[in-house]
């Protein structure tokens, strides 16, 4: 930079670097926000949203029955428990669970013969099926996952427990999904 | 090979004209003139064979997208349509889908070739890096094309798969979303899978570009492995064409007639027949396997019993190959002069075939039924998940740790000076070498 100090075109170094930093700077930021609509269009539209919520008559599934239902594209266990499955799911409560979760916490008070849970084992999203397994709940036949009759991971791959969506009882007979 | 000297001369008054304001019958003329080391086997033929796969994949994949419609709706449909009613429609996708078989037998085969020669080494290492870029843009292109026949592998695989990305702690979940387009698998999801299969094949020919490129810049290695020193030139190079488009094209037939076997006559052997039922996001088909291309890794998946580990390592698995070329501390470039490598190399390509046929099973499944076992951890011994984990270890233990020492420790037979020499024993040269594969 020294040398240039005699030259009649010289221009203060600083000064330059100053101006292509600024302009480098303002470039990448144009092209940031170029982008980021580009980007953001890949989010969930406004119509997919919209589907958020559905509505379920409890009174379509018999005990010891399970009804699956699709949310957000998702299946839905709808799940009318027995007494022998909640009082199984009670006694393991405690039983080193890989994520600690009571039974009860998992249905809405007063109504704990019926499981909610989305349908999808939480470890790659298959589908686990009911009644096979070692714990009396469900099995995912990709990568053997073993869930017990509150949907808790009991054994296998899955890091947690089959999700409890947001639900609410409208009525006695009638829960809300989403 | 950089310095190679032009010799075209052009004729007529029109090439004249075109070669002093765009020379590109001179960049054509140069590239078929090219020095090319005279004792290049028919291993090295993959890399015309890989040329043409693409070609292949683009051409009738662009006559696909002419009939296949994207929507959850109709997509099913539209290719049981192409299969009955377009015209050729069969064979079109039949060529297709088999040729991305095609494509990853010959992409394998030509990356293991340039494992045992030493391809990835000094000067060579942007070729093999740009080559790994390809072989992940492959393996991403083959898995959103799988999904576009919305059949039950299609929408399980594309579940699994995306899945892998939510295994990511914190800022897994969002990016999940983003990429599916909504909470689940659905048709925003088909969509984008076919915007950007169309997309990739031309980005894999970008890189082909510069995997070219970094090639003729470099020099092509050979199965001596040594550099060709520049008084050899002239002796041991010969031109591309005849020599080599003739090889080449010996060899893209032999792989035509493989390629045609498949299609006209087993042409869904290599696929899977729950891909032929829609997909039904209620319902999960009791076995779930990935294309045969991906089981190795697949199966490295499966071997970790964590879930953000098992993403880990087999995005590892591919993430290794890029460094390879500072992982092997040889040098010596050709494993036809490191015995002790060679043994480990071909220990490691019966490993990959093991790993490719753990993916395919289930992982509690015995491996010997009937042989007593104990629980070891969290399975039996002889099931395919603690064979899937030896292999997987041997898979990283190869390039990790066999790869530096072993080329610290061996000690490699005697290099010849030129590539004839191997060829043409000189006085100088031991006259019954043992080295007499080709």
């Amino acid at each position: 930079m020294a040398a240039d100090q005699g030259d009649p075109n010289h221009q203060d170094p600083n000064r330059r670097d100053f101006i292509h930093i600024a302009a480098g700077a303002a470039a990448v930021g144009a092209g940031a926000m170029a982008v980021w609509p580009l980007v953001n269009s890949m989010n969930p539209a406004a119509d997919t949203l919209a589907l958020s919520t559905i509505e379920f008559d409890l009174t379509k599934v018999q005990e010891g029955q399970q009804v699956v239902i699709k949310w957000q594209g998702k299946p839905v266990f709808v799940r009318y428990r027995t007494p022998a499955e909640i009082e199984r799911a009670r006694a393991d409560d405690r039983a080193g669970l890989k994520d600690p979760q009571a039974d009860a916490d998992r249905v809405k008070p007063g109504h704990q013969q019926y499981l909610v849970v989305i349908g999808s084992c939480t470890h790659l999203g298959c589908v686990p099926t009911f009644g096979a397994g070692d714990f009396g709940g469900w099995f995912c036949p990709c990568h053997g996952s073993h869930y017990d009759t509150s949907g808790r991971i009991r054994k296998g791959p899955a890091p947690i427990n089959l999700v409890v969506p947001t639900y609410e009882y409208v009525s006695d007979t009638r829960v809300k999904i989403g | 090979m950089s310095d190679h000297e032009s010799t075209y001369v052009p004729k007529t008054g029109v090439e004249k004209w075109l070669d002093s304001r765009l020379p590109i019958v001179r960049f054509g003329a140069d590239y078929m003139a090219l020095p090319t080391p005279k004792n290049l086997n028919y291993w090295w033929t993959f890399g015309g064979i890989l040329a043409l796969c693409l070609v292949v994949q683009i051409a009738t994949g662009v006559i696909l997208a002419m009939h296949y419609v994207p929507n959850t709706e109709l997509a099913f449909a539209s290719v049981e349509r192409i299969m009955r009613d377009v015209n050729g429609g069969d064979l079109i996708r039949y060529t297709h889908a088999n040729g991305a078989s095609m494509f990853f037998v010959a992409v394998y085969l030509h990356m293991l070739r340039g494992l045992y020669y030493g391809s990835y080494k000094a000067p060579r290492e942007m070729i093999w890096i740009v080559g790994c870029v390809i072989f992940f843009l492959m393996i991403a292109t083959a898995f959103l094309g799988y999904v576009l026949p919305w059949g039950q592998m299609s929408f399980w695989g594309a579940e699994v798969i995306t899945n892998l990305i939510g295994a990511i702690p914190v800022v897994g979940e969002p990016i999940l979303i983003w990429l599916r387009g909504g909470p689940a698998i659905d048709n925003a999801t088909l969509n984008r899978f076919f915007s950007l299969h169309y997309l990739l094949p031309f980005v894999i020919a970008g890189c082909v570009v510069l995997h070219l490129w970094a090639l003729h810049h470099a020099g092509q290695n050979n199965p001596v492995g040594i550099l060709i020193p520049k008084d050899r030139m002239a002796k041991d190079t010969v031109p591309f064409h005849p020599y080599f488009t003739v090889k080449d094209g010996f060899a893209i037939i032999l792989f035509l007639i493989l390629f045609a076997l498949f299609v006209f006559f087993m042409p869904n052997a290599l696929g899977h027949a729950d891909n032929y039922i829609p997909a039904n996001p209620l319902q999960t088909p009791a076995h779930i396997v990935p294309e045969w291309y991906m089981l190795p890794f697949y199966a490295i998946l499966r071997a970790i019993p964590d879930k953000f580990g098992g993403v880990v390592a087999m995005f590892g698995a591919i993430g290794v190959l890029f460094i390879l070329p500072w992982l092997d501390t040889s040098k010596v470039r050709s494993m036809r002069y490191r015995p002790a490598m060679r043994t480990f190399f071909v220990i490691f390509v019966l490993v990959g075939l093991g790993l490719g046929w753990c993916g395919a099973q289930l992982p509690d499944a015995p491996v010997i039924p009937g042989m007593p076992s104990f629980t070891l951890f969290d399975g039996a011994l002889n099931s395919y998940l603690w064979l899937t984990r030896l292999l997987t270890a041997y898979y990283f233990l190869f390039f990790l740790v066999l790869m530096p020492i072993v080329g610290l420790r061996e000690t490699p037979r005697p290099i010849p000076a030129t590539i004839s020499e191997p060829v043409l024993p000189g006085p100088d040269v031991a006259p019954h070498s043992p080295e007499q594969k080709g």
